[in-house]
């Protein structure tokens, strides 16, 4: 369209500016402070321009918060719920849509109402499931008296037990136990016309067919969509793994290592706060899912757009 | 949902097996498990838990900390909220006129989704801290003036600000697919009818944009009580006093600092009850997100 | 009211070239239809006249100023979109009157102009409806009322009509017609249908490929088309094609099988020049077998009602014929056609533009406004 607007121009240009300074400011004083020694970070004022320290700081963080175990920990578990939801949320999303019976829109619902409450709100009874997983069925077992039963008739005591706490199952299962992807799915699913699936079924396709070699072939885009918003959000878990995690040696992640950064009394025990290493470490953990949102835009905006958290 | 192909078999129950198992158990039963708490309290001496009705709720109810924690959220809530959604619309209205430039805004506000909740309240932490942050210039000629240990609504105005410059790029990703689903005639009919950009936006662009306005509301102030434990747990870890004592973390707090389950749950019951009543508020809203014919 | 000329006007998008230097002068209250089919071009040129499109190279003048730098709102065009952009947040009132609104017209005046024009589409009792309320017809409606409150210049209408089923189609297309008669602004009109562009045009302008075919009004386009393309373009059923060379000695056009058939005047080419003849189909001639120019069979016969389509195929190709009987011809049958010599087209085979033949026949244009 021909528009002359040069004074606008100029605005939009420093609005948007302006947007960018205040957005880029606070990583990049943190940038700044990872690359300074110890004394430098600490004088006030601010330091506002990089330092030549960067490398040894990322070492010595590194070294520190021991990163190396973490970090294979953190890529299994966003490899884990990422695969995990991919999967579960498809096969469940086909069987709700292209399937007839009777309760569908009763099991429907029932998956849709827990994207209502994330599991920061229910943190402490999943928790304790956690500590055991079949402890819902053991307690059914004993509410109903089957386990008495058994007991009384085969004269084993059912003791159902499944600690999930300091495992990556632990660590997975519950993030992936939302309908995130699955609604996401069924709205692609829906979009589906009529026709290819009666196509399908007059070429003689049953229904595992059709969802092998027709829907997961066209849904290339959203789980790739979907995958990078999981790996995001598994990536970044912290109150979750901060619990379920007691053996951080073994089982830690990263990011819930940047609590034990925080230069406070606790750590630093009342000397200089070591800013420079607390902000090298954050750099660290921020860069995968940094990378993988810059590198995957295009899928990654899709997948917010259609998953509705 | 109007369409079903196939016939139920055990096909289908095997695919929708694993869902249904891991939704029970990690879901329903944790839910259900909270409103047994919730109204019962565990016995001193083991035994079990014994039911007692209300009290729980009475007790948090009438728990002066409990409604400061509820004062400051709400607090929270609003400020990130109108923090996030204005910078956000902002950002997207300007980046939608598509100058030289507008892919590198883009990428440049949408990144910080990407960053981790405790990692924006540890790199806040050190932005804020009054030794070496960016208030060490003013606490240099008035010493202690910018202290967020000890000042609570420094505190409070911290923790806002990390949680509103994480929320931006959320917003801002869905103002401008709205921006840029409003078909181009339309721009070129206004445009036609002597509408000049200006006008445009005011005219055309913001009233297009109310449901997703609506929308991206109810989301930020729901996202405000859930995602806030990482920010609050590395900037300021509650205080200073409990100042910034935010539900969620008050719950964590009560129940695995305190081991006070019964508590915990009653809290938890009562903030689920509340982010419910949001989200049915924004499912009403969903399906109106776009109203182009 | 203002006339359009353009001049050498290209328009290019990064490597590929929508529009090639078009030529083409609009008269001042002329109903111009701009017809191809899509990708030609035709859009394009419509919105560099609007301003909504920059142009690459040449000029376009309004009412003789050059508007090349003018932005949309300076050029006092009004604009019918195809999908109507009807705001969707606005009534149907807000939507005629918001040109009015932003060029600062007090509310009692706005309030007159809107209800006077949506009476005059009949709009009145949809004013304070939205326009998703609306039917396919009352929306395009308002789009017409919304330009012409601003009493434009120049209407440009985008393919106005392809979104209504047939029988509105014909409706809104009289209804266009006879409100560009009583405002007489000057009006052009992109359509790829030919019966639009037939039965709206003063002047048809035929594109293909970003360049100019033909200009001419609906008769002089359809009885002279000036190339291969024209002539296969307008009219329907499409006209037939045969390739031959010019034979001076026999006086007429040598078909590849050997076949002749004769013209009535001889154009003044070389013998051998190789040629398309081209006939429509309701001017060839059904015979009995051997009593035709040319000899050809029955593919299929299609019946349209008030005649019938004959499908005939002659050496491998494909020949329609329009005849009004309802003759027993089964598939196979073999059938003479009958080629008058007064209804033959002539086309270059090369260039595939159009060879005058001084034909007998009662011609109204000149041969100047075949331009192209």
């Amino acid at each position: 369209m021909i528009e002359r607007t040069p004074l606008l121009n100029i605005a939009t240009h420093l609005i948007l500016l302006c947007g960018l300074v205040l957005i880029l400011t606070p990583i990049w004083l943190a940038f700044v402070a990872a690359t300074h020694t110890l004394q430098a970070v600490n004088s006030a004022p601010v330091e506002l321009w990089p330092g030549d320290q960067l490398w040894p700081n990322l070492r010595e963080a590194w070294a520190q918060s021991d990163f190396g175990p973490k970090f294979v920990n953190t890529l299994i578990v966003a490899i884990g719920v990422v695969a995990g939801k991919v999967t579960l949320a498809c096969i469940t999303a086909f069987s709700l849509v292209f399937f007839r019976f009777r309760f569908r829109m009763l099991i429907f619902w029932m998956i849709f109402i827990t994207l209502m409450l994330p599991l920061e709100v229910r943190i402490v009874p999943t928790y304790a499931v956690a500590a055991n997983a079949l402890s819902p069925f053991q307690t059914i077992l004993d509410v109903t008296g089957i386990s008495r039963l058994i007991q009384a008739v085969s004269g084993i005591e059912v003791s159902l037990e499944w600690n999930l706490l300091n495992s990556y199952a632990g660590l997975i299962l519950p993030l992936v136990a939302t309908a995130t992807g699955t609604f996401l799915y069924r709205q692609f699913f829906l979009t589906i016309p009529d026709e290819l699936v009666e196509a399908a079924r007059m070429d003689g396709a049953g229904p595992l067919r059709f969802l092998w070699d027709v829907l997961i072939p066209l849904s290339k885009t959203n789980i790739a969509a979907l995958a990078t918003i999981m790996f995001v959000y598994a990536w970044n878990q912290y109150l979750w793994p901060l619990l379920v995690v007691t053996d951080r040696a073994a089982y830690g992640m990263v990011v819930v290592q940047l609590s034990d950064l925080v230069p406070d009394q606790m750590t630093t025990g009342g000397g200089t706060p070591t800013w420079h290493l607390a902000m090298a470490a954050t750099l660290v953990v921020m860069l995968p899912p940094i990378a993988i949102v810059i590198l995957m835009q295009r899928w990654f905006v899709r997948g917010l757009i259609n998953t509705d958290k | 949902m109007r369409r079903a192909h196939f016939k139920f078999s055990w096909i289908a129950a095997a695919l929708l097996a694993p869902q249904l198992l891991i939704v029970f158990v990690f879901f329903y039963w944790p839910s259900a498990q909270a409103l047994y708490w919730a109204f019962t309290l565990e016995q001193p001496w083991g035994g079990g838990n014994t039911w007692v009705g209300f009290d729980n709720f009475r007790k948090v109810l009438s728990d002066p900390y409990y409604w400061s924690s509820v004062r400051v959220s709400v607090i929270y809530a609003l400020a990130t909220t109108v923090l996030a959604i204005g910078m956000a619309l902002t950002l997207a209205i300007f980046v939608d006129r598509q100058l030289a430039g507008y892919r590198a805004y883009r990428v440049a506000v949408i990144w910080p989704y990407a960053v981790a909740a405790p990692a924006v309240g540890l790199a806040f932490q050190f932005v804020f801290n009054p030794g070496a942050g960016i208030f060490s210039y003013i606490n240099a000629v008035a010493p202690g003036w910018w202290d967020l240990s000890q000042n609570p609504w420094q505190a409070i105005a911290a923790i806002v600000v990390a949680g509103a410059w994480k929320q931006v790029a959320y917003s801002f990703v869905f103002f401008l697919a709205a921006l840029q689903s409003i078909p181009r005639s339309l721009t070129e009919a206004a445009a036609m009818d002597g509408a000049r950009p200006l006008r445009r936006m005011i005219d055309l662009q913001l009233p297009l944009l109310t449901p997703t306005f609506f929308f991206l509301l109810v989301i930020n102030i729901t996202d405000s009580f859930t995602d806030s434990f990482g920010i609050v747990d590395t900037l300021t870890g509650g205080g200073p006093f409990r100042a910034t004592d935010l539900l969620v973390y008050k719950i964590y707090a009560d129940g695995f600092r305190g081991f006070d389950y019964s508590g915990a749950a009653a809290q938890s019951i009562i903030l689920m009850l509340l982010v419910m009543a949001l989200t049915f508020v924004q499912f009403r809203y969903i399906e109106r997100r776009v109203h182009y014919t | 009211m203002a006339e359009i000329s353009i001049r050498k006007v290209s328009k290019t998008f990064g490597k590929t070239t929508v529009l090639g230097g078009v030529d083409l002068d609009i008269f001042n209250g002329e109903f111009v239809v701009i017809l191809g089919p899509s990708g030609c071009g035709k859009s394009t040129l419509l919105r560099l006249i609007a301003g909504l499109e920059e142009i690459s190279a040449g000029e376009i003048a309004i009412a003789g100023v050059v508007v090349n730098a003018l932005e949309p709102r300076e050029r006092g065009c009004a604009m019918v979109f195809q999908n109507y952009a009807l705001y969707p947040h606005m009534t149907v009132a807000q939507n005629i009157g918001y040109a009015l609104k932003v060029a600062g017209v007090a509310r009692a005046e706005r309030q007159a102009r809107v209800e006077a024009t949506a009476k005059s589409v009949g709009l009145t009792e949809y004013l304070d409806r939205k326009p998703g309320q609306l039917s396919g017809g009352q929306r395009q409606r308002v789009a017409m009322a919304r330009a012409i409150i601003r009493e434009p210049r120049v209407f440009l209408f985008d393919e106005p009509l392809s979104n209504l089923d047939a029988k509105l189609r014909v409706q809104m297309r009289h209804e266009i017609r006879r409100i560009h008669n009583r405002i007489g602004a000057t009006s052009v009109f992109v359509t790829h249908d030919q019966h639009e562009g037939m039965t709206l045009a003063d002047r048809l302008v035929v594109m293909n490929k970003g360049s100019i075919e033909q200009v001419g009004t609906p008769a002089e386009v359809h009885d002279r088309p000036a190339s291969v393309y024209v002539a296969g373009f307008i009219g329907s059923p499409a006209m037939n094609f045969l390739p031959g060379q010019i034979s001076l000695v026999r006086r007429g056009v040598l078909l590849e099988n050997g076949t002749l058939i004769p013209l009535a005047q001889m154009p003044v080419l070389e013998d051998g020049h190789l040629v398309q003849l081209g006939i429509r189909p309701e001017h060839a001639r059904l015979t009995p077998r051997g009593r035709g120019v040319i000899e050809a069979q029955v593919d299929m016969i299609e019946d349209l009602g008030a005649q019938r389509l004959c499908n005939l195929m002659f050496e491998d190709m494909p020949f329609c014929v329009l005849i009004e009987a309802r003759p027993p011809l089964p598939a196979g049958t073999p059938v003479g056609l009958d080629i008058p010599a007064e209804h033959i087209h002539l086309f270059d085979a090369a260039s595939e533009r159009r060879i005058e033949i001084a034909l007998p026949l009662p011609v109204a244009a000149p041969a100047e406004a075949l331009t192209g």
